[in-house]
């Protein structure tokens, strides 16, 4: 991985009114607020919080889906607020955007075939041949069949459908694709079919991918770096593996003691015994953020807070290869997780070598998941 | 320890819609002892909420019914109960949790008279006692100024609390069993641990049985005694939660394991279940996953039994223990 920078956010806050009194002051929430960050030529980045931390807010902003209040990113070096409508076009080409519910994002009339041509007619790609070969090869390349052009979105399952927005993603050839929650909505096994996909077609087309997602073991598995975003602002961004095994903002730690793992005795133990620390404190919900909290934003809810964090704010700071903005950050011991909280036992890792033997044998070929494209029926 | 009569026996329960001949929930089984707690895990469409609508009687019928089976609670039979009958017993001796707590809480009245109407309801004491019964409940379920939000609407709550307003009003009654569908599906993570924390420590003190549904074999293993394992209408795989996670049998639960991405060091692509899961008028008439199974093999076009591996443990699976399954050579569907 080259560690060119592909895009770049600087202070970027975005604003929305949430009330507007006839008289008086509106309540304006900062759903983003002072974020920088840069994403790097072909890794896979994730950002990550709970409901109303801004995550979604943000993805929208690095794409100009929606304009900043104040702040600027860079696309290739350039502002990509200050480009005029001809470099916008060409803008959109290079990034492009997957949504969390495929059918919403997908026009109801429109078949599947058309779908996909949309962007190639918008940005002038190709002749009518060409497209309607590009279009069978984009279907291929997600799983899916050349007959499916004919058909629309509703005939889908939800795993397909999402294969079919990720197709028209692909269509004007991107260089960077963000995901908004890909694929949270979709059933496990499922689920682990795509996030193959998206897998496969970064490696093959050198894509950058930005992920937003909830589910801390989707990004644990796809994930180079990871952004974990709290109120509007990023706490903590490092590297995946280190982020995993220490994090070192008690925020980050948080969420990671409240994955439930499967594996027998890895939580319920400690939960029932005396829970974790991070565990324990995490009573509360988040703050409204319309008032978020003085201070640092995570001090209500923070098992190790001390007097100075409810009136200064932690900065983002630089920390030996990761960001945390934390007062305390190193001195705070805080748990990660190991290897062995998701060890299996003996017997479970011979049945899963069995499984995954099977499953390539079944395939034919070290491709091992080919099939998890062309066996989807169709609903009828 | 398993006491002699279960707290609830479910025997060979089948449903089915009209229109469709494949079983929608085709005879499954299982018993649950009181202070238990049964996950009963799968996927969209396998079956698992019918399942437990069907126990609280809640199944849309027509088009959906019950086509077979017997479900007995403390020695009645849930199934030919009738509605009066169900509706003592109903809130009172077992509650429900729905995913969405929004759906099933009444948007124009406040959450204390919710709780307040359930304990009236079934426990015939007055306003005032059933007032005070449900702010003991929104305090046993950590609402915080508990005595303020008794006023408070639904739509005043958080997700979180309003999940918890569900738990408080579900256990009003004292049930000896609780049916959680999908309780903290809809909700952030940090909460979901909160509300299972609570779940547990309250069943804990109440010695309630639990029935747990849920797609999510994390939540699964941190709260299960026993599982089941669903898979287009049956059971496949069901046994104590420690044999399912470290001795899984069944082909289905092996993938379903496989496809989760895992906490530790980042792993090599994920193994996967090719294809979905069959709709269900196109059911195969054997082993319905015989047709996403990397080892299904001709015997497949019967129906698996469900049978005993020891320890407790059952499974639906004419190749399990897996190590002495033939090999699959490329083979022919």
């Amino acid at each position: 991985m080259s560690q060119d920078v592909i895009l770049k956010a600087e202070g970027l806050r975005r604003e929305f009114v949430t009330q507007k009194p006839l008289f008086g002051k509106p309540t304006v929430v900062r759903a983003v607020d002072g974020v920088t960050l840069s994403i790097l030529q072909g890794e896979t980045f994730a950002i990550v919080g709970e409901s109303g931390c801004g995550k979604s807010t943000l993805a929208r902003l690095l794409v100009r889906l929606i304009e900043p209040t104040a702040g600027s990113v860079w696309y290739e070096g350039d502002d990509i607020a200050r480009l005029d409508p001809r470099a916008l076009r060409d803008l959109r080409k290079d990034l492009q955007f997957i949504f969390q519910d495929p059918l919403s994002s997908l026009n109801p009339q429109m078949t599947v075939g058309a779908l996909i041509e949309e962007p190639l007619i918008t940005h002038g790609i190709g002749d009518k041949v060409q497209r309607r070969a590009r279009v069978a090869d984009l279907l291929s390349r997600v799983g899916l069949i050349p007959t499916h052009a004919d058909r629309y979105p509703h005939e889908f399952s939800g795993g397909q459908r999402q294969r079919i927005g990720i197709a028209r993603a692909l269509a004007t050839g991107p260089r960077l694709i963000i995901g908004d929650e890909p694929v949270s909505a979709l059933d496990v096994s499922i689920q682990a079919q795509v996030v193959n996909i998206l897998e496969d077609l970064k490696e093959a087309f050198g894509l950058t991918l930005v992920v937003i997602a909830h589910d801390l073991a989707v990004i644990r598995h796809m994930a180079d770096r990871v952004a974990v975003m709290y109120l509007g602002e990023i706490v903590e961004l490092a590297r995946a593996e280190d982020l995993f095994t220490a994090p070192q903002h008690p925020y980050t730690a948080t969420l990671l003691a409240a994955i439930p793992i499967a594996r027998v005795g890895s939580r319920r133990e400690s939960a029932r015994v005396g829970p974790r620390q991070e565990r324990a404190q995490l009573d509360g919900d988040l703050p409204n953020p319309t008032a978020p909290p003085p201070g640092c934003r995570f001090h209500t809810r923070c098992p190790h807070a001390q007097a100075r964090c409810s009136t200064e704010r932690p900065a983002l700071r630089d920390l030996g290869g990761r960001q945390v903005a934390c007062h305390f950050a190193e001195t705070l011991e805080l748990t990660g997780l190991d290897g062995a909280d998701a060890a299996r036992s003996p017997a479970t890792t011979a049945r899963f070598a069995l499984y995954r033997a099977a499953r390539a044998q079944e395939d034919g070929t070290a491709v091992a998941d080919k099939t998890d494209s062309t066996t989807e029926e169709t609903r009828t | 320890m398993k006491s002699d009569t279960p707290l609830l026996d479910v025997r060979d329960l089948s449903i089915r819609v009209a229109g469709v001949k494949p079983l929608l929930v085709d005879g499954i089984s299982f018993a649950l002892d009181p202070g238990q707690t049964l996950c009963i895990v799968g996927e969209s469409g396998c079956g698992k909420s019918l399942t437990s609508l069907a126990l609280m009687g809640l199944l849309q019928t027509p088009p959906l019914s019950i086509t077979g089976g017997t479900a007995r609670f403390a020695g009645r039979d849930l199934l030919t109960m009738t509605r009066q009958e169900l509706g003592h017993v109903r809130g009172d001796r077992m509650a429900m949790i729905f995913q969405e707590p929004m759906s099933s809480l009444n948007p124009a009245l406040k959450i204390g008279e919710q709780i307040a109407e359930a304990v009236r309801r079934h426990k015939g004491v007055g306003r005032d006692a059933a007032r005070a019964r449900a702010l003991q409940m929104l305090e046993r379920v950590r609402i915080p100024a508990a005595a303020r939000r008794l006023d408070a609407y639904p739509h005043e709550l958080s997700g979180g609390m309003r999940q918890r307003v569900m738990i408080a009003m579900a256990l009003a009654n004292d049930p000896e069993l609780l049916i959680a569908d999908e309780p903290t599906t809809a909700l952030d993570v940090t909460i979901q641990a909160q509300i299972l924390d609570l779940m547990r420590e309250l069943q804990a003190e109440t010695g309630a049985a639990m029935i747990l549904i849920t797609h999510d074999l994390g939540v699964v293993a941190e709260m299960a005694d026993q599982v089941a394992v669903m898979y287009a209408g049956r059971i496949v795989e069901k046994g104590p939660v420690a044999q399912i996670f470290d001795d899984p049998q069944h082909p289905y639960t092996i993938g379903l394991m496989s496809s989760m991405p895992s906490l530790g060091a980042r792993a090599d692509r994920l193994v996967t279940i090719p294809g979905v899961v069959p709709q269900a008028a196109d059911m195969p008439a054997g082993c319905r996953f015989a047709s996403r199974c990397p080892f299904r093999s001709g015997i497949c076009d019967t129906v698996p039994p469900l049978s005993s591996v020891g320890n407790g443990h059952d499974v639906a699976c004419f190749h399990a223990p897996l190590e002495q399954a033939p090999r699959p050579k490329a083979v022919s569907a």
